[in-house]
């Protein structure tokens, strides 16, 4: 299978050898990447029994857990990075998951699927139907992404609860970082991918 | 009884015996100048001696954890769901061993064998053991055997607090802890009706302090009553409700206290088939083994620091019904592993069964099992 562009992305960040924990770890691919390559130690929190399964079978450490339960269990600043990767539009409270992400590791990083994308506008303003697409593959009454945003919602949260972001790349519907995409990253961008860190008060 | 042996059974097993002449100190401050480990062991083990697995039992467990003794047998082993040939404790690939432990009553020394030394039944004289003296009476039987490190030692229940202790106190002895309906420590609760099991067999009349053996009876009221209050900590409510309901074993109310809901049958009948195959002085010190076990307590009750030197792999399992040690008494031992910065993972296995889910056939469960034993 080849790797999800973000996943590559997101391996580039990591810092070998750093502890990392990975919330909404799907099969575990993520974290087998970071542990062959980039030798990181850490844990993937999930909540669904197959893919518990999935990387139970691939000898990535899982720890079944409800995500909207919080991370109580986790100390503050217990791991150097906390990744959520398409997550954070899946849970009950994304500010406050993301208030946790940023309590329990040293910086986070986020990718969602950007909702003004260009496609999903034509889908819903023209069509007048909730968009579907690969990056949003479910229909509206099965999907588990109940608080989609966008990148101007998701920068304006960061700015109001003190997150700096301190890299973003964004990657438009090959999931390339093309030039166009800068100018109107808002239109054009189909995922979204941020590192950031508490901002010192 | 089997009519054939199932083809992923181990099939007719025989248990063996193992002396042990150096003497045991125990935790308590008391010696044992020998003693007898029982056990059973199934598959073969390999030339390195590094693929064999360690089953702690539970409470009222022994060694006879799978096939059968003989073809009268009504049932098999205790975790016969889960050993055997291509199951997810695959005997084609690992060497079992399983012991019943110190203190016990199905051949290993406990208070209804012989002190060598009076010539009489230890009885209420057997020391009280503690989790901790099972672990390292269970080192001299892995040593005995010759197996170099267990590739994992695995338990559930009482038996999931033995993995605990193993991982602790020999480290490098084992590769892998599989940590079942566990918990770190009793409750108020769980000491609670480990107290009351215990006043209804020290309050038969006929315990006569222990010595029971010497009047030829037994405290069989008072193991039957402790029998059936654990028994209904081993299920759950929607199991209960699901098995029994209200449902009458005699059709209509009959305004006495003969058995009348099938409930009540079902507890009676496990009660009394427990006291034929149990010793009641066994079951006194098992729940006083239960009360004890608490690995934090050495270093100042922090459990992180408890499991910090440990080097397995651990794997936690928990069932959504258990109330007896509920799931959230196994997230105390992940967040501790994980505070530890040890490599754990965790599955919540949805089951109506309660405690006794863990013995039972489930899908999700035996996908977790076969899953993490691929990489053991």
């Amino acid at each position: 299978m080849p790797l999800r562009s973000d996943l590559a992305i997101i391996k580039e960040w990591i810092t070998p050898g750093s502890r990392v924990l990975d919330l909404g770890c799907g099969n575990g691919a993520l974290l087998r990447l970071l542990r062959d390559e980039r030798q990181v130690e850490g844990y993937g929190l999930e909540i669904s029994p197959r893919n518990i399964v999935s990387c139970l079978q691939s000898g990535v450490n899982v720890i079944q857990l409800d995500l909207d339960k919080g991370l109580d269990d986790f100390d503050d600043q217990a791991f150097d990075y906390v990744i959520m990767t398409q997550t954070l539009q899946a849970v009950h409270f994304p500010d406050h998951l993301l208030h946790e992400v940023l309590r329990v590791g040293k910086q986070g990083i986020v990718t969602f699927p950007n909702f003004a994308y260009w496609k999903n506008r034509i889908q819903i303003g023209l069509q007048g139907k909730m968009p579907v697409s690969r990056a949003l593959p479910s229909q509206w009454y099965e999907t588990h992404n109940i608080h989609l945003c966008t990148i101007k919602d998701f920068q304006q949260l960061c700015r109001q609860r003190n997150i700096r972001i301190q890299e973003k790349v964004i990657l438009d519907y090959a999931h390339r970082a093309s030039a166009p995409i800068t100018f109107l990253p808002n239109l054009l961008v189909q995922i979204a991918i941020y590192r950031c860190q508490r901002q010192e008060s | 009884m089997p009519k054939s042996i199932p083809a992923d059974s181990v099939g007719l097993v025989t248990p063996q015996t193992e002396h042990f002449d150096e003497p045991i100190e125990l935790v308590c401050g008391q010696t044992l100048p020998c003693f007898d480990l029982v056990y059973e062991t199934y598959g073969k083990l390999n030339a390195r001696r590094d693929n064999a697995l360690l089953f702690c039992h539970a409470l009222s467990g022994d060694h006879h954890a799978a096939g059968y003794h003989s073809m009268e047998d009504r049932k098999p082993g205790w975790w016969d769901n889960y050993i055997g040939p291509g199951k997810a404790f695959d005997t084609n690939r690992y060497f079992v061993v399983c012991p019943n432990n110190l203190g016990g009553c199905k051949g290993s020394t406990g208070p209804n064998t012989i002190n060598p030394e009076t010539g009489k039944f230890y009885g209420p004289d057997f020391p009280l053991f503690t989790v901790k003296d099972w672990v390292s009476s269970q080192k001299r039987l892995m040593d005995s055997i010759g197996i170099n490190q267990w590739a994992a030692v695995v338990g559930g229940s009482l038996g999931g607090m033995q993995v605990i202790q193993w991982a602790i106190d020999y480290p490098d002895q084992l590769r892998h802890a599989l940590i079942i309906a566990a918990a770190p420590r009793l409750s108020a609760q769980n000491i609670g009706f480990n107290e009351v099991a215990r006043q209804a067999i020290l309050s038969d009349p006929e315990f006569h302090g222990g010595h029971y053996y010497e009047y030829n009876v037994v405290p069989r009221r008072g193991l039957m009553l402790a029998r059936m209050l654990g028994h209904i900590t081993y299920l759950s409510d929607d199991a209960m409700r699901a098995q029994f309901g209200r449902d009458l074993q005699t059709g209509r109310l009959s305004y006495d206290f003969d058995v009348q809901f099938q409930v009540e049958s079902y507890l009676r009948y496990q009660g009394s088939s427990f006291v034929e195959r149990f010793d009641a002085n066994t079951y006194l010190l098992m729940t006083k083994a239960l009360d004890y076990f608490d690995p934090a307590a050495d270093f100042e009750n922090g459990l992180p620091e408890a499991l910090n030197q440990t080097q397995a792999r651990f794997l936690v399992i928990s069932f959504t019904s258990d109330w007896r040690f509920a799931p959230a008494r196994s997230t105390e031992i992940v967040k501790a592993l994980t505070d530890a910065q040890r490599q754990v993972s965790y599955a919540e296995v949805e089951s109506s069964e309660g405690h006794d889910a863990f013995l039972l056939p489930n899908s999700y469960y035996t996908d977790v099992l076969n899953a993490y034993m691929a990489g053991v």
